[in-house]
């Protein structure tokens, strides 16, 4: 067997990985986590200094399945965003990331989730969105399109949130979809999101082959394939590596990250500038007039503070603080005992 | 005409929210306290920001007792809309002052009360130019009144208002025009009561602090090294928070130019308990503050921390029931829901002060407890600790190492290792229910585990299997029976041959004190213990073993804690005749002894 190919911290992509997976056999939400995996490879990410958070639900289980050396917490359902705050503020040094499901963020976790995107907290926040409650069997979720009927034949009829759209309007500072069918172009926006200090939120459509793959869904493998709607190709560029071979100005543009590396986006259609808010949340609108899936880097906003740092936290981890650091001299509180005998 | 009682004296004054008395009760309250004369103040707010009714009580105790008063001595009539009450409030032979030049002077018809009246609106007008804060001034009129009748000297309230308002002479200078006003009005009528007299006690209140539970629990959980602080902002609690935001800044020393804490107002109670969770399991000093509707919201979070056993810290200012109405009204009725939070099988940890200086230490002490037992805490306040002025002596830090449990660094890691040793994260290593913990950044290959709620073995291993639960739920109680010997023991007060015992915690130990003072001088001598901490120690059993008949004074309808006494031992929870005060207002002794008295009587054999 020729020699497993390493990375810049001498790790294989072997030491990336997790236990066994217990998905549906077929399930899109592997796919994810096999990217996922590629992805902390290919950066050269210290797996113990990844922290893995997740919900309740399907998609939350699937963080036992990549990294088994990182510490993992599969919380409660729909406050992983919160529980991923708290972790944040105890050692920012570490570097978090979230999976959830569209009913652990859209419906349960909808309003954590949002206030999570307004404070801009330095998580990679991948959702695996099938439009449908796994772990329940089979309910519509809050990201079921209008006209999508459920396995038994109900047809929903309450329009979709569109979570790559709230998230921009949010604040989330890094707003990418994709689909877990499309490896090349999910795992380097997922090394992006990684390499990004803020809020990455990452909305994959991942069919559930169990409770809506069926005629009429509009999240089964066969409708979101032929519904996707590309804005670019892109590629990821470490800081280390040399760039300028895949760069061909006019048509490609590139976004720099705020570790030094680069998304190369090449122009499939129209111009495209992931900056341009207003021209992001367009593109989504008229995507979903069109019946389509719009997929790539949606938005990005390199010039946001992340929590940590609007709050000024100092360099060490709040956690690794001593008493030393935390408690005040007596004599502090013998003048604030003699502020109170006024 | 009785002769007036030496500082014993109990007024009430009634006015707005919103208009400014609060301001005005300060400085008389710390008037009397700078008198040295024993005091305390009651404020019985609404859950309203301008207009609705207030009373705010203040009382000087020769004696030194700080709980309310049954009587009022004095009314401070400056409510129009609560007059008509207010008026047969007072006690017989009572005072009344009101400001004669509105319309309320036509309402007042109750005999047995002297009455004094003075011209507050008129005599504000001609001193205070026309303005928004005009009405307010208005406030400080009854502040000069009061002192002239009962003896407050002039030099005093100046000295008050320097320590209040040091920097803002101006401000100094319009409150004293319109407190003198009233001191002279009065002065000029001749006006005289009988009633009580207020005279300095040198050195009487030398060394003592004025302070509220809130912030006494603030100062104490960032001398506890509190790190991580999320919170949403709820009476009575929010005035907790509030402390440490204004104490962090001013107490941690900056650490690369850059603080040392993080202060998070949380989207809602789901969220701050969340991010306590979520920081306790990375390792940091976490808690949060809230009352009871925060509690039922927090509820699926404080399960998960107590399966997942990740140190967190609760403080609870209990107040009324839920919604609207009561929440800025006294309470201690979230014992049942503090201590049996969440879903599954739970039981938690609860410190319960009693004081100032206790708020403040257990408040500090939360978070060893936290750490050595790996547990949600609860610290068990209410509003009338939290946010009553309360005087005290000054707070006291014991100095002690941080407490940090059973954290394994990496170096412990690679000592382990050596020794053959294996971490495993949910295993009673030590036969005492609590279990090694490591936290993430921790770079020891074996530091890392999975953390899940109720779905794991030993080695935090997925599992659904039966004798892996049964094991995390067995170790989990056996971890509790541990922290029983560990939790701060009752203060006990007892003497040989008493036969009768009473029982109570928090906020209820300044009543039950004046209570047993009033029981012992008709005749029922009696010993006491304050419990401060679940779940109960073997002191709590043997003082009920020890009396024949045993009182347990709590603020809630249902009994709360004398349910979790039964609970543990039936047989001796059967001796507990329950006194439960639940009106909301903080508890007074004459409530104690009449219900004690009651059930006395009730309770004597029948002669034919």
């Amino acid at each position: 067997m020729a020699d497993a190919k390493v990375n810049r911290l001498n790790l294989t992509e072997k030491d990336y990985d997790g236990a066994p997976s217990t998905m549906c056999r077929g399930c899109g939400h592997d796919a994810i986590s096999a990217s996922v995996q590629r992805a902390y490879f290919e950066n050269s990410i210290d797996p113990r200094k990844v922290v893995k958070l997740s919900g309740i639900g399907c998609s939350s289980k699937t963080p036992a399945y990549f990294l088994s050396q990182s510490f993992g917490f599969n919380a409660v359902h729909g406050r992983m965003s919160a529980v991923a705050t708290g972790a944040n503020l105890a050692n920012h040094t570490l570097l978090p990331i979230g999976v959830s499901g569209d009913g652990d963020t859209s419906a349960i976790g909808l309003g954590n989730f949002c206030h999570m995107m307004r404070r801009n907290i330095n998580i990679t926040y991948i959702i695996e969105n099938n439009g449908v409650y796994g772990l329940t069997k089979g309910q519509f979720s809050a990201t079921a399109d209008v006209g999508s009927v459920m396995k038994g034949g109900k047809v929903n009829d309450i329009p979709a949130i569109d979570l790559a759209e709230l998230a921009i309007t949010l604040g989330a500072t890094y707003v990418a979809r994709s689909f877990s069918g499309d490896r090349k172009q999910l795992t380097p926006l997922v090394q992006g999101a990684l390499s990004h200090k803020g809020s990455a939120i990452l909305d994959v459509i991942s069919p559930c082959v169990t409770f809506n793959n069926h005629e009429g869904s509009t999240k089964s493998l066969k409708y979101v394939k032929g519904h996707l709607d590309p804005i670019h190709d892109l590629d990821f560029v470490p800081p280390y590596e040399n760039i300028e071979a895949d760069y061909e100005e006019g048509t490609d543009h590139q976004v720099e990250m705020h570790d030094g590396s680069r998304i190369i986006l090449h122009k499939l259609g129209k111009d495209y500038d992931p900056t341009n808010r207003a021209q992001a949340i367009q593109a989504i609108h008229g995507s979903i007039a069109e019946g389509k899936f719009l997929t790539g880097l949606i938005y990005y906003n390199p010039n946001r503070k992340e929590f940590a740092e609007e709050l000024n936290l100092c360099d060490m981890a709040l956690a690794e603080l001593t008493q030393d650091d935390l408690q005040p001299p007596l004599e502090a509180l013998e003048r604030i005992n003699a502020d109170m005998m006024k | 005409m009785d002769t007036p009682l030496i500082n014993d004296l109990n007024i009430c004054v009634a006015t707005e929210n919103g208009s400014g008395s609060a301001s005005s009760n300060n400085i008389l309250f710390k008037a009397i306290f700078k008198m040295g004369i024993p005091c305390s103040s009651k404020n019985m707010f609404p859950s309203n920001i301008q207009g609705l009714p207030t009373w705010y009580q203040i009382r000087a105790s020769a004696d030194g007792y700080l709980s309310r008063k049954d009587v009022i001595d004095v009314m401070v009539m400056f409510n129009d809309s609560t007059a008509a009450k207010d008026i047969y409030r007072v006690r017989d032979g009572g005072l009344i002052l009101y400001d004669d030049s509105t319309a309320l002077a036509a309402n007042l018809k109750r005999d047995g009360v002297q009455y004094v009246g003075f011209p507050a609106n008129k005599l504000v007008a001609k001193l205070v130019p026309a303005s928004p804060i005009r009405a307010k001034q208005r406030n400080m009129v009854y502040v000069g009144a009061l002192a002239y009748l009962f003896g407050i000297d002039m030099s005093v309230i100046k000295a008050v208002l320097e320590d209040t308002f040091g920097k803002k002479p101006a401000v100094i200078e319009s409150n004293l025009i319109c407190i003198d006003a009233g001191y002279q009005y009065c002065k000029e009528q001749n006006f005289k009561q009988n009633i009580a007299r207020l005279e300095p006690i040198p050195n009487g209140n030398k060394g003592k602090i004025i302070t509220e539970g809130n912030t006494a629990a603030a100062l104490g959980a960032i001398y506890g090294g509190a790190s991580v602080i999320c919170w949403y902002p709820i009476t009575p609690s929010s005035s907790l928070a509030e402390a440490m935001e204004y104490y962090l800044p001013r107490l941690r020393k900056p650490k690369d130019g850059k603080k040392t804490y993080a202060i998070v107002q949380a989207e809602d109670e789901i969220a701050s308990a969340g991010m306590i969770v979520g920081a306790g399991w990375a390792g940091a000093r976490a808690m949060t503050s809230t009352s009871g509707p925060g509690v039922s919201l927090m509820n699926e979070s404080i399960g998960l921390a107590y399966f997942a056993e990740i140190p967190s810290v609760f403080f609870i200012i209990q107040r009324g029931g839920p919604s609207t109405g009561l929440p800025t009204r006294t309470q201690q009725s979230d014992i049942s829901l503090m201590y049996g939070a969440s879903h599954g099988d739970t039981r938690h940890l609860m410190l319960i002060p009693h004081d100032m200086n206790s708020c403040f230490d257990l408040a500090r002490q939360s978070f060893n407890f936290a750490d050595r037992f790996q547990t949600p805490v609860f610290v068990a306040m209410d509003l009338d600790l939290g946010m009553n002025l309360w005087p005290s002596e000054p707070l006291k830090l014991h100095q002690e190492p941080f407490d940090l449990g059973k954290r394994l660094t990496a170096q412990d890691l690679e000592e382990w290792t050596k020794a053959g040793k294996k971490f495993r994260r949910y295993f009673d290593q030590d036969g005492d229910g609590i279990p090694y913990r490591t936290v993430p950044g921790n770079q020891n290959r074996m530091a890392s585990y999975f953390t899940r709620g109720s779905g794991h073995d030993a080695d935090a291993r997925y599992s659904e299997d039966e004798h892996d639960y049964k094991y995390i739920l067995d170790r989990l109680r056996k971890k509790f029976e541990t922290a029983r010997k560990f939790v701060p023991k009752p203060i006990v007060e007892k003497e040989r041959g008493v036969k009768t015992g009473i029982i109570c915690y928090g906020s209820s130990y300044e009543p039950v004190r004046e209570a047993r003072d009033r029981l012992k001088a008709r005749g029922l001598k009696t010993n006491h213990l304050l419990i401060r901490a679940l779940p109960l120690t073997s002191e709590v059993m043997d003082f009920l073993a020890e009396h024949e008949t045993i009182y347990l004074v709590e603020q809630n309808r249902d009994a709360q804690m004398a349910a979790i006494i039964k609970d543990e031992n039936p047989e001796l929870g059967a001796k507990i005749v329950s006194v439960l005060i639940y009106n909301g207002l903080p508890t007074t002794a004459g409530e104690v002894v009449a219900q004690i008295f009651d059930a006395a009587q009730s309770a004597q054999p029948k002669t034919a």
